[in-house]
C-alpha cells in the first residue's frame, strides 16, 4: 500500500506541474474520441431516426444487428480495421495505419453502432407520441426524422455521452491501429496500460485520476443540461 | 361535393352503412364512450384504414391527397418541443410563400388563439387551454377545407372552451366544413348544424340538429339527451 501512496503524491504532482507529456496525451485522448464521437453522431442519429420512421421489411432483423453490434469486443473492431489499413489490405495504399486517423476509425466502427442503437431507443417513444399527428399534418419521412432528432436532443445528448465514454475509456483498438507511439499515438489509456506495465504507476495513476475526472464531469455538464432542458419541458 | 359510405370491422368497432356530409356545415358526432367516434374520425381523416368499404370527399378517394386538405385537432394536444411560435413555423415552413408572409400568418394565427403574448414560450409549459389553442392555430396554418376534432375541449377550462368555440365557429363560417367529436351536450347544441350520433359501433341518426335535438328518433339518442345513462 505504501507503493500506491507514493502513486498518489507523484500523480498529483504531475497534474499540478503541467508535465507537458502528460497533456500532450489528453489532449490527442480527447481530440481522437471527440473527433469519432462527432462523426458516430453524423451516423448514429440519421440511422437511429431511420429505423423509427420506416417501418421496413426485416426493420427487426436490423435492429436487433444493430443492438448486438454494441457488444462487439473493441480487440476485434481493431483487427479489422488493422487488417484494412495496413500494407497488404485494401486501404494499405492510404498509409493510415499508426496513424491518430486510424484511432478515430476504429473508435468511430466502435461507437457509431452504440449511437445508432440507443438514439432509435430515445427516439422510438418521441415518435410514438409524434407519429399520428405528423401523418395527420402530412410530414415527409426525411422532415419527420429532422423533427425527431430536434425534439429528441436531450436525450439523444445522452446517447452521445454514452458513446463518448465507450470511446475515451476503450484500449484494445486504439493500441492495435495507433501502436501507442510516443508523441504520435499515444492516449491516456495506452499510456496507462503501457506505465503500468512498466512499473511506472504514478504516471499511469496520473492519467487514469485525469481520465475519470474527465468522464465525471463530462457526465455532470450532461447531467445539468438535461435538467435545465427538463425544467422548460423541452425533455 | 362528398358521399361518405363507410363500413369498418375487425371486431365490429365502427360499421356504418351510408353516412353522407355537407360540404360547408358543422357536423357534430356524438355519442357514449366508447361509441367509435374517435374511430370514426381517425377513419375520416385517412389515419387508419377500414378493413371493410371505402370513403370518399367528392370524387376523390381517401388518401394522402385528401388528408393534405383536412387538419385535425387531438383530444390531447400533440405540440413540439419548442416555443410556440415555432411549432406554427414548423407547419407554416412547408407551405409556399415569402419568410415574411410566413412571419405574418404566424402572428395572425397566434393572434387569433389569444397566444400572440405566449409566442416564445415553451409550448409544452403552456396550460391545457393554451396548448389546445396552440394545436388549433397549428390546424388552422394548414388553411384546410376540412377540420376534424376530436373533443378538443375535454377537461379544458372554460374561458378555452369558449375560445375555440368562437374559432371554430369563425372558421366554419369561412367556408371550412367542421367535423366534431363532443359527448358535451351543451356544446354540441351551441355548434351544431347536423348531428350524427353513434352508439355501439352503428350510425343511430343524423339529423339536422334543431330536429335532432328537439325529437330524437331513437332510444339510445333520447336517453342520452335526457342525461340517463346510456350503456
Amino acid at each position: 500500500m505504501q507503493d500506491f501512496a507514493g502513486a498518489f503524491g507523484l500523480a498529483f504532482r504531475l497534474i499540478a506541474s503541467g508535465d507537458a507529456d502528460l497533456f500532450e496525451i489528453v489532449g490527442l485522448s480527447m481530440r481522437v474520441s471527440l473527433t469519432a464521437l462527432l462523426l458516430s453522431c453524423l451516423i448514429g442519429f440519421p440511422i437511429g431516426a431511420l429505423l423509427v420512421v420506416r417501418k421496413f421489411f426485416g426493420r427487426g432483423i436490423v435492429i436487433a444487428l444493430v443492438n448486438s453490434m454494441m457488444g462487439f469486443p473493441p480487440v476485434v473492431i481493431g483487427l479489422l480495421v488493422y487488417l484494412a489499413l495496413s500494407r497488404a489490405g485494401p486501404m494499405g495504399w492510404l498509409g493510415l495505419l499508426y496513424s491518430p486517423t486510424a484511432m478515430i476509425i476504429a473508435q468511430t466502427l466502435l461507437i457509431a453502432p452504440i449511437v445508432a442503437a440507443l438514439s432509435r431507443q430515445v427516439l422510438e417513444a418521441l415518435q410514438a407520441e409524434y407519429d399520428e399527428q405528423f401523418r395527420s399534418l402530412g410530414v415527409s419521412r426525411s422532415s419527420a426524422m429532422l423533427a425527431l432528432i430536434v425534439d429528441g436532443r436531450y436525450g439523444l445528448l445522452t446517447v452521445a455521452l454514452a458513446g463518448f465514454g465507450r470511446a475515451v475509456a476503450e484500449v484494445g483498438a486504439v493500441i492495435i491501429v495507433g501502436g501507442n507511439i510516443d508523441h504520435l499515438t499515444r492516449v491516456m489509456t495506452t499510456a496507462i496500460a503501457l506505465e503500468t506495465s512498466k512499473g511506472d504507476l504514478g504516471m499511469a495513476l496520473a492519467l487514469g485520476i485525469i481520465l475519470m475526472c474527465l468522464a465525471i464531469s463530462v457526465n455532470l455538464a450532461a447531467g445539468a443540461l438535461r435538467a435545465i432542458a427538463e425544467r422548460h419541458a423541452y425533455a | 361535393m362528398e358521399q361518405l359510405a363507410l363500413e369498418a370491422a375487425g371486431k365490429p368497432l365502427v360499421n356504418i352503412d351510408k353516412l353522407t356530409l355537407d360540404p360547408h356545415s358543422v357536423t357534430i358526432i356524438m355519442g357514449p364512450n366508447g361509441a367509435g367516434k374517435s374511430l370514426l374520425l381517425r377513419l375520416i381523416h385517412g389515419l387508419i384504414a377500414p378493413t371493410r368499404g371505402w370513403i370518399s370527399w367528392g370524387e376523390v378517394a381517401c388518401g394522402e391527397a385528401t388528408r393534405s386538405t383536412q387538419a385535425m385537432v387531438f383530444q390531447k394536444p400533440v405540440l413540439l418541443r419548442r416555443s410556440a411560435a415555432a411549432n406554427l413555423d414548423f407547419v407554416l415552413r412547408r407551405r409556399a410563400g415569402t419568410k415574411v408572409g410566413r412571419r405574418a400568418r404566424r402572428d395572425e394565427l397566434l393572434a387569433r388563439v389569444g397566444l400572440s403574448d405566449r409566442a416564445d414560450q415553451p409550448a409544452r409549459l403552456l396550460s391545457g387551454g393554451e396548448q389546445q389553442r396552440l394545436a388549433l392555430a397549428r390546424a388552422l396554418a394548414t388553411r384546410p377545407k376540412v377540420l376534424l376534432l376530436d373533443e378538443p375541449t375535454a377537461s379544458l377550462d372554460p374561458a378555452s372552451v369558449q375560445m375555440i368555440e368562437q374559432i371554430v365557429l369563425a372558421t366554419s363560417a369561412e367556408a371550412t366544413k367542421i367535423i366534431f367529436v363532443t359527448h358535451d351536450v351543451g356544446q354540441a347544441r351551441r355548434l351544431a348544424d347536423d348531428v350524427a350520433f353513434l352508439h355501439h359501433g352503428q350510425l343511430v341518426e343524423h339529423r339536422p340538429a334543431a330536429e335532432f335535438f328537439a325529437n330524437p328518433s331513437s332510444d339510445a339518442a333520447d336517453g342520452y339527451l335526457s342525461g340517463r345513462i346510456v350503456l
